[in-house]
């Protein structure tokens, strides 16, 4: 297969590049990268007036394989990415079996080799099925390829457990990615403490909940010199604690969602279980803090944190219904909207947190649009607005808040490995 | 304000309701009240409808409330009561209520533990729903049957200080009365323990006290909420003892005579409010309960209700 994607504006944090160039492919490798190449292929795709950027990565999906089939599988979750630019997913660990073992993420690879369309890299376990008690074996499920360690979802609550976890991750230079959340200040809470939750009769989450567990994890990465990424932050503290750890060297990275620089709480207030999230749907005020954390690269890494779930599991009452809504799909037209557009972030730098930052984080990559690099492409097409519906959607769920909303700014072209999976919003 | 302004609703909360619209319900709740003087205390205004309560919460004041305000507007009633455990395992709550939607049931009256279930079901069903509490949100009837006693008791709601005492973060009572009352133009105060004063529930425009020496200064009627014990082992406060020392209602707490004193129940004697004051002269405990009835009638009625009130004195 033989592919030029000509005339796009190609980003490129990898090699810092922003120029209009033409991009010649064949089989799995980039060949050429230049102006007005001339070259015989198969397939032309014109990407004027276009982004090319080096294939995105999603550091936080939950493709729930095997276990939990009925809300999402590797081949609906893997396409759903497609759809959403993205060449690479890292799926977390709370799958059932939970990949806290060698065996799970053989299947992982396997399936994902047969069934899916984009790259899959397996996060494994901090503890035996995500209990909290005893370490995994880090080595062995390092052998097997697994790019980080996580019990996302059951934050683990024992310090001196983190503090071996990050200790011992080390040996493996994989990073430990934490979900912060004091589950004792959390208990039962299904939305953010706040007016809000006053006012509905909401049980509270309240932001503390979320950083003093960011608190303990920078001082226990500090102190044992560990590898800490942090998931998902939500609070205007846990963006103050990070920068100054930050500025004290401590090896720590940090991701946000694209709903929670998008949305805050005000959004319950109709009981749509479309927004209840873990964590949770903060104040404006979080809100404006996470996009400055994201300005000034506090927050390394933009992250879906896709978590399908099926249609009776959400419409129930928000006390009983599961947490987490599907983004694989909206990330990039979100990204756009709420931080391109306004002029939070330039290209470069929002680019850089869906590709760079995160394939170095996890060390699943280190080219970009470069001569000789393996072929994973994504491109953009900011102006195309449409109306995300949910006969669009390619996975299995179909809960988010943004279906029946107008979006802009959404990829026209996934390649992976040389080989076109999207074209023009289809799957191929 | 026209009578046919409820018609066909449902009623979910206070929160939603315009001043206009309490107004009509509490109006209307005066020629029903006026009715249990009689001999025969039944009319036919909902002849013909089905009304269903469904009870997801053990209830039996505002379950029999609600069953003797149908039935003596004629409702053919059915009652069902679910344990939450079972709805856990079992049915969907949407699934439950479709099944009623299928038997043609004209108005669903529901308790739930869920803040936000019977909105679920507004919003999705095409049936007439009344929230007979969810969770720690809303009782809208229990807050009308409040205002309709004060009314009745000093003549106006306008202007006058109402402290509500207690547990506010767990209390459906408090939230309704909160709108209400301040739609309705009173000052509200919230008196209780720190630890069950919600986050920023002052946003609502209420004064918040931790003490009853402060707060009780110069207040028109104490609505004092029942305090749960469950909360005491969630360590939300050290002891029963104690709370009673710091917040209980009793005759060296509240000395001024002419406070209305009014309690949701059931009451804890003895805890939140003592034999003393509840058996009291200025105490409208049983009066409420009474009261509760005529309101729930006049939201029946205006919600689903077929005739003129005239008819009440024909």
């Amino acid at each position: 297969m033989k592919l030029m994607i000509k005339n796009g504006r190609v980003i490129d944090p990898f090699n810092n590049i922003d120029e209009q160039l033409d991009i010649y492919v064949e089989n799995e490798r980039i060949k050429k990268v230049g102006k007005n190449l001339d070259i015989k292929v198969d397939e032309i795709y014109d990407a004027n007036g276009k982004i090319v950027t080096p294939g995105l990565i999603d550091m936080h999906t939950h493709l729930r394989e095997p276990g939990f089939e009925s809300k999402e599988k590797i081949a609906t979750g893997t396409r759903s990415a497609a759809l959403g630019g993205f060449t690479s997913v890292i799926c977390m660990a709370n799958t059932n079996p939970v990949i806290d073992n060698q065996a799970t993420v053989k299947l992982i690879h396997y399936i994902a080799e047969n069934e899916g369309v984009v790259k899959v890299y397996p996060v494994a376990a901090i503890t035996k099925g995500m209990k909290g008690e005893e370490l995994t074996e880090f080595g062995d499920l390092h052998r097997v390829g697994v790019v980080g360690f996580s019990d996302d979802g059951n934050p683990v609550m024992n310090a001196e457990i983190m503090r071996r976890a990050l200790e011992y991750a080390k040996m493996f230079d994989l990073p430990v990615m934490v979900h912060c959340e004091d589950l004792n200040l959390s208990a039962d809470g299904v939305a953010n403490e706040g007016y809000y939750s006053t006012v509905k009769g909401l049980k509270g989450i309240p932001a503390v909940s979320e950083s003093v567990l960011v608190a303990r994890d920078l001082l226990l990465a500090k102190y044992t010199a560990g590898k800490l990424h942090i998931l998902h932050i939500t609070t205007k503290e846990s963006v103050k604690l990070i920068k100054d750890a930050k500025n004290e060297n401590v090896n720590v990275t940090a991701e946000v969602t694209p709903h929670h620089f998008s949305l805050t709480d005000k959004e319950i207030v109709n009981y749509d279980t479309n927004y209840k999230i873990n964590p949770p749907l903060r104040s404006e005020e979080d809100r404006k803090a996470l996009i400055e954390g994201l300005k000034d690269n506090t927050i390394d890494v933009i992250a879906s944190d896709h978590a399908p779930h099926t249609i009776f599991e959400k419409d129930k009452e928000f006390n009983y219904a599961p947490f987490g809504i599907i983004g694989l799909e909206t990330v990039v037209p979100l990204v756009f909207m709420y931080l391109i557009e306004p002029g939070h972030l330039s290209l470069m730098q929002a680019i850089e947190k869906l590709t760079k930052n995160p394939a170095q984080i996890t060390k699943i990559k280190d080219t970009g649009i470069e001569e000789g690099g393996i072929a994973d492409i994504t491109v953009i097409d900011p102006e195309l607005e449409l109306v995300y519906t949910k006969d669009m959607v390619a996975s299995k769920g179909i809960n988010s808040p943004f279906i029946g909303k107008k979006l802009k700014g959404f990829p026209t072209l996934t390649v992976v490995n040389g080989k076109i999976v999207m074209k023009d919003r289809i799957l191929v | 304000m026209s009578i046919q302004r409820l018609k066909g609703r449902h009623l979910l909360d206070i929160e939603s309701l315009t001043r206009e619209e309490i107004e009509l319900i509490l109006d209307t709740a005066v020629p029903f009240k006026e009715l249990f003087t009689k001999s025969v205390k039944k009319v036919s205004f909902l002849r013909g409808k089905t009304v269903v309560n469904i009870f997801y919460e053990p209830s039996t004041r505002t379950r029999t409330s609600f069953e003797i305000a149908e039935k003596r507007l004629s409702a053919d009633v059915v009652n069902i009561a679910v344990s939450t455990s079972s709805v856990k395992k079992g049915e969907s709550l949407l699934d439950t209520i479709r099944t009623l939607q299928a038997m043609k049931a004209d108005i669903i009256v529901m308790r739930h533990s869920c803040a936000g279930a019977p909105h679920l079901l507004a919003k999705r069903l095409d049936v007439s729903v009344i929230n007979a509490g969810d969770g720690p949100h809303a009782h809208p009837t229990q807050a009308l049957l409040d205002m309709f006693t004060i009314r009745e008791k000093l003549g106006r709601i306008e202007g006058i200080t109402v402290a509500l005492i207690g547990d506010i973060t767990f209390s459906r009572v408090a939230r309704s009365n909160i709108w209400g009352l301040k739609k309705l133009g009173a000052k509200v105060r919230i008196i209780g323990p720190a630890t069950l004063i919600p986050k920023d529930i002052d946003k609502l425009g209420v004064e918040v006290f931790y003490s009853l020496e402060k707060g009780l200064k110069n207040v028109d009627v104490v609505n004092i909420l029942r305090i749960q014990r469950e909360r005491q082992k969630e360590m939300l406060f050290p002891t029963i003892r104690e709370y009673n020392r710091l917040f209980g209602i009793d005759e060296t707490t509240l000395t001024a005579k002419n406070v209305l004193v009014m309690h949701p129940g059931p009451m804890n004697r003895g805890i939140e409010i003592s034999d003393y004051i509840a058996d009291s002269p200025q105490a409208v405990i049983c009066e409420q309960v009474t009261n509760g009835i005529a309101v729930r009638m006049a939201v029946l009625y205006l919600i689903a209700g077929e005739g003129d009130l005239n008819e009440i004195n024909d």
